[in-house]
């Protein structure tokens, strides 16, 4: 994991020093904001990859000497088909649709949002993954 | 429902049981990375086939002055949504949606992405923005008509009213949830589903530009939706954010979608350059030459590539000039260094010009072309001259049209692993001079009359003699490129599972090849040790074992 927090913490290192020269020079706000952002999304899962890092043992695939057996056992839970996605693209289609042709729209098209939510959870439970 | 899957082994284990629904039953509701994949394959191909058709009426409209194929206004629309369609809907989709869907987690050993349900949603959300963008061409007042780049004031809803407008900007939301999504997807996916001994440095360089691809997806896409927001906001809700008369500031526009715009041409391009350095090193028989010089140099162009923006903005007169020139030429530092790993890998190699080879080289040059052109629009003295200019759609479609033939180069490549069948090499390469030679006739007259005063955009022109033998000329090319595609698709049919593939036709070198053609349900029935960035062909050449990388490596292999 070491890896990934020093590529994601680099990054958002280089955008905030560019962010500080460009908004410093350019005086100009919107850029400032956006490139600060940019550094944040650097920081906020690069800290959280070096916590971990420093705590937990190498993984299998952070082992250069592992074997296909060092990883044997359950990898995790996937599931084999779900319509929900499908409902949920729908829901959101429909209610973009709303605002082009009219806010009645908004009644299928949250309703279905709200339908495949809760069946996707549902289906979280019931198969038991999270 | 639901598999609990456990790690493969090196023994062989017999395939799993076929389960789940069958039919159109199965499409609406897997969760299948490879059969997701596909599905965005094959809709991104056809939205380059409806694109592609645009462009040809638009390059018919321009083969005489004063054409009347279409009206002002259609022409209007005709250029909008091709560049819509061709950015949105199949460039990137294409790049990070469908062999990156399809290829990546096979690449790293894993079973599916990290989160299944989550990319069958991207694909309908980006099917159903597909579907709402190209619609309002059925609306009353036709399909939005600003531009692909909707710039303010041009956009808000005094001078663009009607539901084609909204349409494309209800599109290009939904499009654009499910670019982040995916971005979500990748990222977990490669940092969580390595098989054990595939390091971060020892990932195909193809990963490595997804993963790269998909941080930059996620820096840029949620900056993109909020300006839709706020620019649907302008036309409905009555707010100012971009109109002078209520206190706003219309280039506020300009700086959110080109924080967007810039990083997205590296979100179209870094997969391409992914998978012809996979391309190039296969068909040459070589490791990839400078494996850690490509990634840091992927990794520096899409650093740079968030702080350039304002290079499209230069004309306004309002931006940093000598930052923004100076971080867009720094690009193409690690730019050529790509290109010299390139040739590096093919150096010395016993170079097989298969047609995605041929594809793989068409754009090196292409791209070459495109990029050079670059660094003279990063120049503000030259981009003031040719900014409203032919030579800005040259350069750009130097640039795209080298996409268009590494995504080629992809599907003869990647095509056999998923679909089992190899296409024929012939039709391929006829198809390759078709597009090659199409792509540089289209382009590069383009660059003169630009360099000549042509505007862009325009849907009529004086009769001036050299302005119309270079758009006829252009035209020719344009024609050239679609029988390129009319080939492609012969090809498509003349091969239809006429050549069975076999596991690894090309004796590549990364994972993927390692499994059947195409891949079992959750991939792997076994996998071998990963010693390097390429586990097959070590494990295929035990004489050729690859040198290993980092301290932590050696000795190892």
């Amino acid at each position: 994991m070491k890896v990934e927090a020093r590529f994601l913490l680099g990054l958002g290192l280089f955008f905030g020093v560019v962010g500080l020269v460009y908004w410093l020079w350019s005086g100009e706000d919107a850029g400032g904001v956006m490139l600060g952002a940019a550094m944040l999304l650097g920081f906020l899962p690069g800290s959280y990859y070096l916590y971990w890092s420093r705590r937990m043992a190498p993984r299998p695939e952070d082992d250069s000497t592992a074997t296909p057996a060092s990883g044997a056992g359950v990898v995790g839970t996937f599931p084999g088909s779900s319509i929900w996605p499908f409902t949920l693209g729908m829901g959101s289609f429909v209610t973009v649709l709303a605002l082009v042709f009219g806010i009645w729209l908004l009644v299928p098209g949250l309703s279905l949002v709200a339908w495949a939510l809760l069946g996707g959870v549902a289906e979280s439970r019931r198969g038991g993954h999270v | 429902m639901v598999d609990v899957l456990e790690r493969p082994l090196t023994r062989a284990e017999p395939p799993p049981e076929a389960h789940g629904p069958t039919g159109l039953l199965k499409w609406l509701t897997t969760t299948d990375h490879k059969v997701i994949g596909l599905s965005y394959t094959v809709t991104a191909v056809i939205m380059m086939v409806i694109g592609g058709a645009f462009a040809e009426i638009i390059r018919a409209q321009l083969a005489s002055p004063n054409g009347t194929l279409v009206s002002l206004a259609q022409f209007n629309e005709l250029f909008t949504m091709h560049g819509s369609v061709m950015i949105y809907l199949f460039a990137g989709p294409f790049a990070f949606g469908a062999l990156a869907n399809i290829i990546v987690p096979i690449q790293i050993g894993a079973p599916d992405m990290a989160f299944p349900r989550l990319n069958a949603l991207s694909y309908w959300l980006y099917l159903t923005g597909s579907i709402t963008m190209l619609s309002g061409f059925f609306t009353a007042g036709g399909a939005a008509s600003f531009g692909w780049v909707g710039y303010a004031p041009l956009s808000n809803s005094l001078n663009t009213p009607g539901a084609g407008a909204d349409l494309w900007i209800g599109g290009l939301l939904l499009t654009g949830f499910s670019a982040i999504f995916t971005g979500v997807n990748l990222v977990a996916t490669i940092f969580y589903l390595r098989a054990p001994g595939m390091t971060m440095f020892r990932m195909p360089i193809f990963t490595w530009n997804l993963l790269v691809t998909a941080i930059l997806i996620l820096l840029a896409f949620p900056v993109l939706t909020a300006g839709l927001i706020m620019l649907y906001a302008d036309r409905h809700f009555g707010t100012h954010i971009f109109s002078v008369a209520g206190g706003g500031v219309p280039v506020l526009w300009q700086h959110i979608f080109w924080f967007w715009g810039h990083p997205e041409v590296y979100i179209l391009a870094l997969p391409f350059f992914g998978m012809v350095t996979e391309i190039i090193a296969v068909f040459s028989r070589k490791p990839v030459f400078g494996y850690r010089g490509m990634i840091f140099a992927t990794i520096s162009i899409a650093a740079l590539s968030l702080g350039v923006w304002a290079h499209h903005m230069f004309t306004t007169g309002v931006v940093l000039l000598p930052f923004f020139s100076m971080m867009s030429l720094l690009i193409a530092v690690p730019t050529g260094i790509k290109i010299f790993n390139w040739i590096g890998t093919m150096w010395r190699g016993e170079v097989w010009f298969s047609a995605a080879m041929l594809m793989a080289l068409g754009f090196l040059v292409t791209f070459l072309v495109g990029g050079l052109t670059g660094v003279y629009l990063a120049s503000p003295p030259l981009d003031f001259f040719t900014h409203d200019t032919y030579f800005v759609v040259a350069h750009f479609h130097s640039v795209v049209m080298a996409l268009v033939m590494a995504a080629m180069a992809g599907l003869y490549y990647w095509g056999p692993k998923f679909t089992g069948y190899l296409l024929n090499e012939t039709i391929g390469k006829v198809q390759f001079w078709f597009l090659f030679v199409g792509t540089q006739v289209f382009t590069l007259p383009l660059y003169l009359v630009g360099l000549r005063g042509m505007p862009r955009r325009i849907a009529v022109y004086p009769h001036d003699p050299q302005w119309q033998f270079l758009n006829d000329l252009s035209s020719v090319g344009a024609v050239l490129i679609g029988i390129s595609t009319l080939v492609f698709v012969a090809n498509l049919v003349y091969s239809w599972k006429k050549y069975p593939a076999g596991d690894n036709p090309w004796d590549a070198q990364t994972l993927e090849w390692f499994t059947t053609s195409p891949p079992p349900h959750h991939n792997f029935y076994r996998l071998p040790p990963i010693r390097s960035e390429r586990p097959t062909w070590d494990y295929n050449h035990p004489e050729h074992r690859s040198v290993p990388h980092g301290p932590s490596d050696r000795g190892s292999a």
